[in-house]
């Protein structure tokens, strides 16, 4: 195994405010490689940050389109193509007294380009990451905020970047090696 | 930027107006209900809830697992009774061939819709109180949703040939026929079945990493892999949670139209046909009214007792019961009414079989069934608009037990009286179920409580990452307006 290296500093917070305001700094300093880990979705979060609107909805819509136009086809094909049957005297095919199915399978379709994309958008799964080699990094599912810069950053420079993060109210800042 | 809240620009003189008008009105601060009282932080809601399954298996759980897992041998043994002789066992005959089945599957159903309700439509809403019962609603849902689909499964008589209802090439080469809303069905319940477990699942995600955190701090190797692997990696990043939220919002915006349109297609298995009392328009709205009354009525009988055995009063505070007693007397009283449209259009409507078919439910050989459930579910949520019954936990309980008794005697009296009594006196019959139908019918709570309570035992039963959000402290500004709205006090943040 290769000798650990830098990976990232890792700064902590306890209160969301101080947390919040700190992450509006560092997206003003120009940092590019860098994220927050938070216990749960912070509201206005994405902002401080600086990231735009998520993608997941461009695979939703994929979904629901592949769905609805699978149930338009299944049911045309089937009974109207396939094996023609008459019921009830009604046409072979319309796209009527089919909309049930069509619709439950857009839904259905769409629900799993929702999942799809979350995962696709958030890179997941994902077997390991470095920051798990760094222990207390676990409290970000419990209460703790963290703020990483990542070493791979243009900007980083493990002194100032260390002075940088406690000016902004980081209560500590850790390096962490991967 | 900071500030991501849209604000109206007033020009000076109206905003000068506006503080005159102020100060005249003197608005009362409404203090919005605390979602977690006590005081607490996050660190305790962490251990709250993991704790649970964290904690040594208690006493009661095994009892309880053990009386539960035996009654769903009821199911098993009445199924197979069922398979292994033919449909006969149950207590059908002509002219009622709909009997305890089709009623326990639209029973089961409709318990399932409150769970998405909870976790789609009061998200859309934007009800907060709806997190610290979300999980289990949902839950709640996937397994009423196992219970529900056994009972059509079973009811086609030759159960090793019910794949012939999907869509898939058969040996006869005759695919499925879209026309009957029996088909319509079939996908509205797979699909929502699939989609409950998706949108319960993708919940779960970062609560399975908390949980994958926690074994692996405290050195549980198994477990942190066991959970590990179901939380996918999960690290809490916010550009993991923007994406989570987003797909969150969507599948709550999916579900929404979902859960209508399930009860709906069920409502179509009646009102598409020409029998009277099935046949009428108002089916749709009444039966999705009816199920998210039940499917209340089954949240308050199981999180009323878990809230006292784990004490999560701070959680599922006096708050949250309010808000489900006053669903439940709103979706009551929807159903108390169309109770009686569907008896003034009988009348109105002018069609004798029609008028019949109502009166016959109400005074016929079966207004045993009708009073029961008139009484169970018009009478008994009128209670709730007293804010006494609603603080008093114990009465709350058995309301509830009250409308889940009566939402399943709304499905037999619907479905029995109108087939026992058709058109042709000649034919009338009385309807009984067998000791088959009885027993799979009660199995299948023995199968409902065995999967909650595996669900309790193992995994974190409230989303702690939403619960965590709508608390005060988690507010990016320091004084709670970010999340909540206006009123909350600010408090010292989360940190201990």
């Amino acid at each position: 195994m290769s000798a650990k290296s830098t990976y990232a500093l890792l700064a902590t917070f306890s209160k969301t405010p101080e947390f919040f305001q700190a992450t509006a700094k560092v997206r003003d300093a120009g940092f590019k490689k860098w994220d927050v880990f938070t216990p749960f979705p912070v509201h206005g979060l994405d902002d401080q940050m600086g990231v735009g609107r998520s993608k997941v909805p461009i695979f939703t819509l994929c979904g629901g389109v592949f769905g609805f136009c699978l149930g338009t086809l299944i049911t045309w094909y089937m009974n109207g193509f396939d094996y023609p049957l008459i019921v009830g005297g009604k046409p072979f095919w319309s796209p009527v007294f089919p909309f049930p199915v069509m619709y439950e399978l857009t839904i259905l379709n769409a629900a799993f380009g929702t999942l799809l994309g979350m995962f696709t958008m958030n890179l997941l799964p994902r077997h390991n990451h470095p920051l798990f080699e760094y222990e207390d990094f676990l409290k970000s599912s419990d209460d703790t905020f963290f703020i990483v810069i990542e070493k791979a950053d243009p900007q980083f420079d493990l002194d100032k970047t260390k002075a940088f993060l406690t000016e902004i109210g980081a209560e500590e800042v850790h390096v962490v090696e991967a | 930027m900071s500030d991501s809240t849209a604000e109206l620009t007033l020009s000076p003189e109206a905003a000068r107006q506006r503080d005159e008008v102020l100060a005249q009105v003197k608005p009362v601060d409404v203090p919005r209900p605390e979602l977690v009282t006590g005081d607490r932080d996050f660190h305790w809601v962490t251990e709250k809830i993991c704790g649970i399954p964290e904690s040594k298996t208690p006493r009661w759980w095994w009892i309880m697992f053990l009386v539960a897992a035996s009654m769903a041998t009821f199911t098993l043994f009445g199924l197979t009774w069922l398979v292994s002789t033919g449909v006969g066992v149950w207590g059908l005959a002509n002219p009622v061939n709909w009997g305890w089945a089709i009623v326990n599957f639209v029973f089961w159903i409709g318990i399932g819709h409150a769970g998405t309700l909870i976790s789609a439509i009061l998200c859309l809403l934007r009800q907060k109180w709806r997190v610290s019962i979300n999980r289990a609603a949902e839950a709640m849902t996937i397994f009423a949703v196992v219970c529900a689909g056994l009972f059509p499964l079973f009811h086609v008589g030759r159960v090793w040939f019910a794949w012939w209802l999907f869509p898939l090439p058969n040996s006869n080469w005759i695919w499925p026929q879209f026309r009957s809303p029996l088909e319509w069905d079939v996908f509205a319940v797979s699909t929502y079945g699939t989609v409950s477990v998706l949108f319960w699942y993708m919940g779960l995600i970062p609560d399975l990493g908390t949980m994958r955190d926690r074994a692996m701090k405290g050195g549980r190797k198994l477990k942190a892999m066991a959970y590990g692997l179901f939380a996918m990696g999960w690290r809490n990043s916010n550009r993991h949670w923007r994406n989570y939220e987003m797909a969150y919002l969507l599948l709550a915006g999916l579900s929404t139209p979902l859960v209508l349109s399930v009860h709906t297609i069920v409502s179509f298995d009646f009102a598409a046909a020409n029998l009277p009392g099935w046949h009428t328009t108002i089916f749709p709205p009444y039966f999705v009214a009816g199920a998210i009354f039940s499917g209340f009525g089954m949240v308050l009988t199981l999180m009323l007792p878990l809230r006292a055995v784990y004490g999560l009063h701070n959680l599922i505070t006096q708050y949250h019961i309010d808000c489900m007693c006053k669903i439940i007397l709103a979706t009551g009283s929807m159903v108390g009414y169309a109770y009686s449209m569907e008896f003034f259009i009988a009348w109105y409507g002018a069609n004798n079989f029609e008028v019949f078919a109502f009166v016959n439910r109400a005074f016929g050989q079966y207004a045993w069934a009708y009073w029961i459930m008139v009484s169970c579910n018009v009478i008994s949520p009128q209670l709730f608009w007293f804010k006494k019954v609603r603080q008093n936990t114990a009465l709350v309980w058995i309301i509830c037990g009250f409308v889940n008794v009566g939402m399943w005697f709304e499905r037999f009296v619907i479905t029995v009286t109108s087939l026992a009594n058709d058109f042709l006196p000649s034919s009338w019959g009385y309807y009984s179920p067998t000791i088959v139908d009885i027993l799979t019918f009660f199995g299948t709570f023995g199968l409902f409580s065995t999967l909650f309570l595996l669900f309790v035992r193992f995994l974190p039963m409230m989303p702690m990452g939403e619960i965590k959000a709508v608390m005060p402290a988690a507010d990016g500004h320091g004084h709670g307006s970010g999340t909540q709205g206006q009123g909350y006090p600010a408090k010292e943040g989360g940190h201990h």
